[in-house]
């Protein structure tokens, strides 16, 4: 039984849909991280998994029991969850009194209060101050009262919504190392909104990716990562070659894809006809500077148009007679003395190929 | 100008002296605007809250009423309440017109526009986060009030010393319903008024100093609140 179900959450402010039929379960003991563009209604799906808000339609089930049946009900399963704001504020208190809050609304006795949150205070390292009043704190340390704050009363679920923007490297590095620790230490399910992918990747066992208020695809890291299941997925977790084509033939699940002027190899189950996109990843991309022969099924003339440098990579723009990104490292850009009217060869692999469906419009 | 200066002296003279009429004067006054303040709060505060994190049609409304009321002459008020308790009154069988209870509820009267008005005003001043925080870590709506206004607590807090600054200074209402009786409801306003129409300046003087002494140290009061 999943810890947290939501059936068909919508949610409608102003004539806006904000949420659309959000059905979503969420494991105890699982890290799932909610990945989607600023806009796309991370903030409000969480507000309402945390019962702060009331869905314009939907149910949601905690542990099994629907929540919305009564206030009682709500409140005690709010209690059993911690949220951590987008905007962490802290109550004008001692950074003390602030993470002894909620165990003092759930009537915690004071002996059991001292103990927890010296123990937090200690975990987030904020003992030194902890008489100081919160309000004089940094940035980085403010999102550390609220995580601490949130952790003391031991939710079953800890809510994040996006715990390091706006922090520094270093403060945000902290705070996903203390996030790291409360995954293994505990077993508390955590839902994280983020829209840094690679948080969502080093923190989360499972990713939904939610766009204009719809998850989109729910599943491992690596299998939206290498096989987004559509083609706004595929822009949002950057896939940068995303082309254009119809199934032309299809040789036990080898098609070739029609892009036009050229012919794309790839595997797929599609039938002959079927409008596809076929979506390669700049990193499988090769270069090679005159025709080889290799296994890669796909090689095309390109003449360099852009060559970008980002640190030790460099992203290689190309016309193959369609547009085609290529990432390779910068030291490979020097050897081969890459420039922008080169003309060179991409090659990938049949395999490094996805195809995804069109929507036929 | 030599009267004004004779007057003054004694009327200092008074106040050192504890004379017994301006203590007991001062006195009631105090005690009387202390019990409007005090109970006004006691409604307001939550009703104010209520009003605040209330969402219901007409709240604007509501709120603009409110603000309206903030500057009701107190002589309206003084005889507003005149009519509820006169003898042909609604209310003239309980005999309380020209009592000290009668005063109470109308200074009632008076500020709780200001209370109510002034309260919304400092929990809206709050970061709107603030409750939303509260709530996630598991407060229930009234502990939630609970936080937001103690987060509001300095603008609370002058509220309420509002309330009694304006309630101590008022002269319209303790004259009309409290009828300025010797020994009974005599307070420091309407002896003033009394006792300068009789051209008696000291007593006036001496009460008159005393009140700008309250409100001194109520401005210090509310000085010392503001946050640093």
């Amino acid at each position: 039984m999943p810890l947290i179900e939501t059936v068909n959450l919508c949610q409608n402010s102003d004539g806006r849909d904000i949420l659309k039929n959000v059905s979503l379960k969420v494991d105890r003991g699982e890290v799932f991280a909610l990945i989607g563009p600023t806009g796309a209604g991370k903030t409000t799906l969480l507000r309402l998994i945390d019962l702060l808000d009331l869905p314009t339609s939907g149910k949601i089930y905690f542990d099994g029991s629907d929540v919305f049946e009564s206030g009682k009900r709500k409140l005690e399963a709010r209690r059993r969850m911690a949220f951590v704001l987008q905007k962490p504020v802290v109550f004008n208190m001692s950074v003390y009194d602030n993470i002894a809050y909620g165990l003092k609304l759930r009537r915690v006795d004071k002996g059991s209060i001292r103990q927890k949150v010296g123990r937090i205070l200690e975990m987030v390292g904020l003992s030194t101050y902890q008489n100081r009043n919160a309000r004089t704190l940094s940035g980085g340390e403010v999102q550390r009262v609220a995580i601490a704050r949130a952790i003391v009363s031991e939710p079953d679920v800890l809510l994040l919504d996006e715990p390091t923007a706006n922090l520094d490297p270093v403060s945000t590095a902290k705070i996903e190392q203390l996030i790291t620790d409360i995954i293994r230490r505990d077993d508390t399910t955590i839902i994280m909104a983020t829209h840094d992918m690679s948080q969502g990747q080093r923190l989360a066992d499972r990713v939904g990716v939610l766009l204009d208020g719809e998850i989109r695809q729910t599943g491992g890291f690596q299998d939206i990562f290498t096989a987004p299941g559509s083609r706004e997925v595929a822009d949002f977790v950057g896939v940068e070659n995303i082309i254009d084509g119809v199934i032309a033939s299809n040789d036990d699940k080898v098609v070739t894809i029609d892009i036009g002027d050229n012919v794309i190899a790839a595997i797929s189950d599609y039938a002959v006809g079927e409008k596809v996109y076929a979506c390669i990843r700049p990193e499988d991309v090769t270069l090679a500077l005159s025709r080889i022969s290799s296994s890669a099924r796909n090689s095309f003339s390109a003449k360099i148009t852009r060559v970008v440098s980002r640190g030790q990579l460099s992203r290689i723009e190309m016309d193959c007679g369609f547009p085609l990104v290529a990432l390779i490292t910068k030291r490979s850009t020097e050897e081969l003395n890459l420039a922008a009217t080169r003309e060179v060869y991409a090659i990938f692999k049949a395999t490094g190929v996805h195809v995804i469906k069109r929507k036929s419009d | 100008m030599t009267e004004i200066w004779h007057g003054l002296t004694k009327a200092i003279g008074l106040i050192i002296s504890l004379d017994p009429e301006v203590t007991e004067i001062a006195g009631r006054s105090l005690m009387i605007s202390l019990t409007s303040t005090l109970l006004t709060s006691l409604i307001c505060l939550p009703l104010g809250s209520l009003i605040h994190f209330k969402q219901f049609p007409g709240k604007r409304l509501v709120i603009s009423l409110i603000q309206t009321f903030f500057g009701i002459p107190t002589v309206a008020i003084g005889l507003f309440v005149f009519i509820l308790f006169s003898r042909a009154g609604p209310l003239g069988g309980l005999n309380l017109l020209f009592t000290p209870a009668v005063m109470v509820l109308g200074q009632m009267i008076l500020i709780t526009p200001l209370l109510l008005g002034l309260t919304i005003a400092a929990l809206s001043g709050v970061d709107k986060v603030i409750p939303d925080t509260a709530r996630s870590l598991g407060a229930s709506g009234f502990q939630m009030t609970i936080i937001v206004l103690r987060e509001a607590r300095f603008a609370v807090m002058a509220t309420v010393i509002m309330g009694f600054g304006r309630a101590i200074s008022e002269v319209g209402i303790a004259l009309i319903v409290g009828g300025n009786i010797r020994g009974f409801t005599r307070v420091i306003t309407t002896a003033i008024s009394l006792e300068t129409a009789k051209g008696d300046l000291e007593l006036s003087l001496a009460l008159g100093i005393i009140l700008i002494f309250i409100a001194l140290i109520v401005n210090i009061l509310l000085n010392r609140l503001q946050p640093r």
